[in-house]
């Protein structure tokens, strides 16, 4: 009868290693089921890595060196049609990606080509907007001290002498020694004497 | 010795030669607008209302024509083609895009090609603005701009009717509509040209 009614019972010393299988079970269970669930929480970070957060400043420090070609003359920071729209965004998930600003400007350039540069690269004819800079100021720097030191040199015997250096068909300068009217000789003289 | 010179002689006009300087200077600007003339007119680029430019596909994964990853647009010499430059930003687009994939699906059978060019889109947004109209007619995106640079358009949608000679016989701004579409490729159609390839 006590045998019957308590069919499930065991001799103590089974029960006692039942209760360790037990007590063993529970904490390897539980760990699987964290690892699981850490696992899960974390394998989107894997999956779409490397990735982050990407400002506005950030995209924008990109998008103003580059220029729709829709929006002529409007760089991509500041146009508010939808395809720069869409452009800003490529450039947004670009940086997410890990990728360069120079990287992101070249897919731009390969993509679109390069009139969507704002600085074109120096090549085939765009080498000129490079080039003529470095020739033309320099050049204009001598240019502009001759023609200077051809006024200091010219003003004291030309009446006009702006004129006669600009202007190929205007009139020999006088012979200070020779050709001037006492006026001017007079002058000359006295500007001679005062920077002695 | 001054007084006695003739004051008319230091009024007298004499040519002075132009100093080196100048000469640099209008040399320099002399090639520089050359230059630039030049590079504006390689890159001028007259509407095609004679012979359709060629140029190079490279579609889109799905979009393929007869499976192949690229075609030239000479590959289509013998048959009429609808070249549509559209873009998934532009919202005239949308108004002939159901359109233009019912035209196809109704004169693919007849020799007719569809070419659908992507004007300055993201790869993205053109897959999903195919998916979204269901089109099926072969796409490619215009890489560089170099396509529309060739056919110089002037926004879109733009679209070209190319005869079976490789002839452009129209050009079409805006959104299209049935009855041009369909009067433009019957006479496309029945117009004598080269053996269909």
């Amino acid at each position: 009868m006590l045998r019957s009614s308590m069919p499930n019972q065991l001799p103590g010393s089974q029960r006692l290693k039942n209760r360790k299988r037990f007590a063993g079970g529970l904490p390897m269970v539980a760990m699987i089921l964290l690892t699981m669930v850490l696992f899960l929480a974390v394998f989107p970070a894997f999956a779409q890595a490397p990735t982050r957060t990407v400002s506005d400043d950030e995209v924008n420090a990109v998008a103003k060196d580059l220029f729709c070609p829709i929006c002529e003359n409007t760089p991509l920071d500041v146009c508010e049609t939808q395809a720069c729209a869409d452009w800003r965004q490529v450039i947004r998930d670009k940086l997410s990606g890990g990728q360069s600003d120079d990287q992101i400007k070249d897919y731009f350039a390969d993509q679109y080509g390069v009139r969507a540069l704002a600085e074109p690269p120096a090549e085939g004819v765009t080498l000129l907007v490079w080039l003529v800079p470095l020739i033309a100021i320099p050049a204009a720097v001598i240019i502009f001290g001759l023609y200077l030191r051809n006024i200091r040199r010219a003003a004291p015997g030309g009446s006009e002498p702006a004129a006669v250096l600009s202007s190929p068909a205007a009139p020999e300068p006088v012979d200070s020694e020779t050709d001037q009217d006492p006026y001017t000789e007079r002058i000359e003289r006295e500007l001679r004497e005062m920077e002695e | 010795m001054t007084e006695s010179a003739d004051p008319s002689a230091t009024n007298t006009p004499e040519l002075k030669k132009p100093p080196w300087a100048v000469i640099v200077i209008v040399a320099v600007s002399v090639i520089f607008v050359a230059v630039l003339a030049l590079g504006m007119f390689n890159s001028r680029v007259d509407r095609p209302d004679g012979v359709a430019p060629d140029f190079e596909m490279q579609f889109f994964d799905g979009y393929e024509w007869q499976d192949l990853p690229t075609a030239d647009l000479s590959d289509f010499q013998g048959r009429p083609v609808v070249l549509n430059f559209w873009a998934s930003w532009c919202v005239e687009c949308i108004r002939e895009a159901e359109l233009l994939e019912n035209l196809w699906q109704e004169y693919e059978d007849q020799g007719v090609v569809f070419l659908g060019i992507a004007y300055i889109d993201v790869e993205k947004n053109s897959l999903d603005y195919l998916e979204k109209y269901e089109i099926t007619y072969p796409n490619a995106p215009d890489l560089r701009t170099v396509i529309s640079g060739r056919y110089d358009i002037t926004g879109v949608p733009e679209t070209f009717f190319i005869d079976k000679n490789g002839d452009v016989e129209y050009i079409h701004l805006s959104a299209v509509t049935e009855p041009m579409v369909r009067s433009l490729l019957d006479d496309m159609l029945a117009a004598e040209g080269p053996a269909s390839s």
